[in-house]
């Protein structure tokens, strides 16, 4: 019943909850264009503004990453266009160093937070919680349309500092201050962090309200018959991840709050002891502690890798149970590993400064506790194995992004032990070592389980699918191009190539990757023109798609199958469908599979 | 022009690409889906058998290239400890590696989609469970074990014996401090810093044991030799990196931080044992620091007894840079005088 005061929906919709369905409960609100598409309450549609606005920002991230790999691969050749586009920023067209660590620090933020959280979470959260759960829509569906709009904005704020005279915020995407305070330091660190620091508190709000609306939804608003242990993963994984993001982007909040406050009204939380040598001048501030900053950043920072990698790895477990027709292997132990990977991630931000003079005590508890965190890792891997084992594996697009999220997560989650370690952290640290383990083990990764959900939920999004023969290009390329960019990435780190060098000739020990950076440079370039595609791929489907005819495609057992193939506001066309059994009914009694609304049959074997 | 006509064949290239793509779906419809979907599913089935082949060669390949260019032996006592727990781990994940990418390339392969077979439903088995959360965790905790072992053995306190260099970044370059014969560094604070009065590290000149100290832009070390730095900035986060004997330190501003290390081969040694007559110890900066981040870059010459002490006798103390040819007691407080005078007319 709570949700039917909220609803706005089309005319032939029964809004009303199995109580009251017999008064006919009709809202009869005329929806307008402002309404339908632009401030929408309806959860599929915030969804899909996330998502698209996610694709705007990775199309700009990964352009920026295309920009400083040239530089990278190619550090003597110019790129006159490259002028031509950013004038003084590639003077000669030659990218500067302010504009390649501009392009970095952008490249990170928009990435980590922009794409793989508000457009990976914001996406599948929004358009799976109330559709799987069997809700009309989200708790509060206006909340959910402001945590978009508070989104917009920060993207509006961010894109603008793009644009200031000093160039946007440099100093690397978590902005350690003494750097990121000071204007003089650093000419990024002038009124583009500030605008950085502006979009990121906004930024925080609108992942504070989209979580809050998630948990509460996901714990009050499941249709009859659907208890927790009936939940399908994927709504697990949503549900700790808003655990995760609203228990730890206060912190990060906190902390950005008093970076302004150094930056702009003179406090010491973060400075002390500074001499500024471009004016020669000796700051006033004593006593502030710039690791401070560090352990409320990654205080966010570290669940925040797990706030990106939970939503895939729910995708993915839901995914490979539908396309194996096997039920997810060990239902419960995915659960309680989820459940220990979200407590866990907030008793290891430490790991990320063993090199700050910690405490050694205080590392060695940081150390068990980060390895910890491999158990529960390594149970999920066994079991999306054990589920592909005597599978009746159909590869769709979507399947094929899910393997290749095991494969990427195994390959990645492994060079995590060695950096979780502290005694090889001391070699490995801030090199190349680091930027290779997470952007395979979170970046692509995660990307791939954001490409699962894309290809597989796309025909409940828009009654259409995408077109399979260019997903699968775009899997086999994406896929070899993470491996040849990324794998031999690692043995620069291990000769010591430290991380956010844009140019190696002057180090005689590090000056001998130029093969391998020309090759990574041409590599990185093929996989983000097939990401266009990808992107073209997207947009022409929704219009030009071949469309869904049949309700449940894929042969699901969740319930966002039982909608109509174009659903309006308020999903189901009748009564919300009461559930039965749990979400893995395949291959069960020779059947193969049994949607969760069916009762238990007599004589039906308990699994 | 020669952007232009890439750009050209990439938009060409995608134009067929997708009109492929595009008549692929029609020509599926006409010779029924079902059909053409179970042939894709065959063809991606075999494509990740492919995968796993060519992955595990080129991971192969890739050690053969590159492993001559990741750093030999570690040059410090330290860095052979890290080394160890660098291979002990390489052998344990990468044990992991290979039997979980074969299984999952292989699974997926077996068990493509075939009329022959049903799935099998297989919810959960507790024994396996049990066994595959058992087995890592004592992996883990014998990682974890020998790791802190050789954490607390490098990052304990340095031996009484240690020689001392203070180590201070500033944008973008190294300075180094040595305590001169008394053995003690002289106190220093930062608004003192006044590089054009030759006192870059703000050393206050009243504290007697700053009149020895020498500050220099090279770090020069002894060999089977405990070295401790004491490391600070000036200015924002710097890092103390140094690759080749696998140690690395921040270096903060109002916060000192320290490392110990026992470099192993002379500089000379490591020319002879590379057989590279350029070889040379670098220190890089490893924490972003502004737009030189990338330039920051230091030497360090580690030689025997004999030569550091040679090369140190050769150096001039910092405070006669800062008092060039007087009499050190008489300038001080004239200097002094003056300085607040000029403060009192602002």
């Amino acid at each position: 019943m709570s949700n039917d005061s909220n609803l706005h929906g089309k005319p032939e919709i029964v809004t009303g909850h199995e109580v009251h369905h017999d008064e006919h409960h009709v809202h009869h609100h005329k929806e307008t264009f402002i309404t339908k598409y632009v401030f929408s309450q309806d959860h599929k549609t915030i969804g899909k503004q996330f998502l698209i606005t996610g694709i705007a920002w990775a199309i700009i991230g990964g352009l920026f990453s295309v920009l400083f790999r040239l530089q990278l691969g190619f550090p003597d050749q110019t790129f006159p266009i490259l002028e031509t586009f950013f004038g003084r920023y590639a003077k000669g067209g030659q990218i500067q160093p302010e504009f390649y660590y501009a392009l970095i620090t952008m490249h990170g933020t928009v990435l980590v937070f922009f794409v793989l959280t508000a457009g990976l979470s914001g996406t599948f959260a929004n358009l799976l919680i109330p559709l799987q759960c069997g809700a009309r829509d989200m708790a509060s569906p206006f909340l959910n349309m402001l945590s978009y709009w508070f989104f917009f904005m920060a993207s509006v704020v961010m894109v603008s500092s793009l644009f200031v005279s000093t160039g946007p915020a440099s100093g690397g995407w978590t902005s350690y201050p003494p750097l990121s305070a000071l204007g003089d330091a650093n000419q990024g660190s002038k009124i583009g962090t500030d605008l950085w620091l502006i979009a990121m508190a906004l930024f925080v709000v609108s992942s504070l309200l989209g979580g809050l609306n998630y948990i509460s939804t996901i714990l009050n608003m499941r249709t009859k018959g659907m208890s927790m242990t009936r939940l399908p993963l994927t709504i697990w994984a949503l549900f700790f991840t808003a655990i995760l993001g609203v228990l730890s982007f206060p912190v990060l909040l906190s902390g950005f709050i008093l970076l302004l406050f150094d930056r702009n009204l003179g406090t010491s939380f973060y400075l002390s002891d500074i001499f500024v040598s471009q004016t020669g001048q000796a700051l006033p501030n004593e006593g502030g502690s710039a690791i401070l900053y560090q352990h409320l950043f990654w205080f966010l920072g570290h669940p925040e890798v797990y706030i990106i990698i939970l939503p895939s790895m729910g995708i993915v477990s839901e995914v490979l149970a539908v396309n194996s027709r096997k039920p997810i292997f060990g239902y419960m132990a995915m659960v309680g590993s989820l459940f220990a990977i979200t407590i866990l991630a907030f008793l290891v931000w430490a790991h990320h400064m063993f090199v700050t003079g910690l405490n050694p005590f205080l590392g060695s508890i940081f150390v068990l506790l980060t390895l910890l965190i491999a158990v529960p890792s390594a149970i999920k891997v066994f079991n999306w194995l054990t589920t592909l084992w005597r599978g009746n594996i159909r590869f769709t697009p979507a399947t094929l992004f899910s393997i290749g999220f095991v494969s990427l997560f195994i390959s990645g989650g492994l060079t995590g032990v060695f950096l979780g370690n502290s005694t090889i952290d001391i070699h490995l640290h801030d090199t190349k070592f680091i930027v290779a383990h997470f952007h395979i083990v979170m970046g692509v990764a995660s990307f791939f389980g954001m490409f699962a959900g894309v290809y597989h939920w796309f025909p409940k999004m828009f009654g259409r699918y995408l077109n399979s023969t260019l997903g699968f290009i775009h899997f086999w390329v994406t896929m070899a191009g993470a491996y040849l960019i990324f794998w031999p990435m690692h043995y620069e780190g291990l000769a010591g190539v430290p991380r956010r060098y844009l140019d190696l000739s002057g180090w005689h020990n590090f000056n001998k990757f130029g093969e391998l950076n020309k090759m990574i440079t041409v590599v990185s370039i093929i996989v983000f023109a097939v990401q266009l595609m990808f992107i073209f791929n997207f947009f022409y489907s929704i219009f030009k798609g071949r469309k869904v005819r049949h309700q449940n495609p894929w042969g699901a057992n969740t319930l966002e199958w039982t909608t109509p193939i174009r659903p309006g506001h308020g999903n189901w066309t009748g009564e919300i469908p009461e559930v039965h059994r749990w979400a893995y009914d395949y291959g069960k009694d020779g059947r193969e599979f049994i949607p969760q609304t069916e009762p238990i049959g007599k004589g039906e074997g308990h699994h | 022009m020669q952007t232009f006509f890439v750009i050209l064949i990439l938009a060409f290239g995608f134009l067929i690409t997708f009109q492929i793509a595009k008549t692929s779906e029609y020509v599926a419809v006409l010779r029924g889906e079902e059909k053409a979907r179970k042939q894709t599913n065959r063809i991606n089935a075999f494509l990740l058998l492919i995968f796993l082949i060519a992955g595990l060669i080129g991971v192969y390949y890739c050690n053969e290239r590159l492993k001559g260019k990741i750093l030999g032996e570690a040059a410090s006592i330290q860095g052979e400890k890290i080394d160890t727990m660098l291979y002990i781990t390489l052998a344990v994940t990468g044990i992991v590696f290979f039997i979980t990418q074969i299984l999952l390339f292989w699974f997926a392969f077996k068990y493509q989609e075939s009329d022959q077979r049903k799935a099998y439903y297989f919810p959960h088995n507790n024994k396996l469970e049990i066994i595959w959360t058992v087995i890592p965790a004592i992996a883990l905790t014998a990682l974890v074990g020998f790791g802190i072992y050789y954490w607390f053995k490098i990052t304990g306190d340095a031996p009484q014996d240690a020689m001392q260099v203070e180590v201070t970044g500033s944008q973008f370059k190294w300075e180094f401090r040595y305590p001169g014969k008394d053995g003690i560094f002289g106190k220093k604070y930062y608004k003192q810093i006044d590089p054009e009065k030759n006192n870059p590290l703000g050393q206050l000149w009243d504290d007697p044991y700053n009149r020895d100290d020498i500050v220099i832009n090279e770090m020069h070390i002894v060999v089977n030799k405990p070295v401790k730095l004491i490391i600070g900035s000036k200015d924002v986060i710097h890092d103390v990196g140094l690759a080749q004997f696998r140690m690395k330190m921040d270096a903060v501003p109002g916060t000192p931080t320290t490392m110990w290390f026992t470099p192993k081969y002379t500089t000379r040694q490591m020319i002879e044992k590379s057989g590279d007559p350029d070889f040379v110890y670098e220190l890089s900066c490893d924490q972003l620091c502004g737009k030189g981040h990338y330039s920051m870059r230091g030497v360090v010459i580690v030689e025997t007894q004999e030569e550091f002490d040679r090369w140190l006798i050769s150096k001039q103390p910092q405070y006669m840079a800062a008092h060039p040819a007087q009499a050190p007691q008489k300038t001080q407080p004239a200097d002094t005088t003056k300085r607040v005078a000029a403060n009192m007319n602002k």
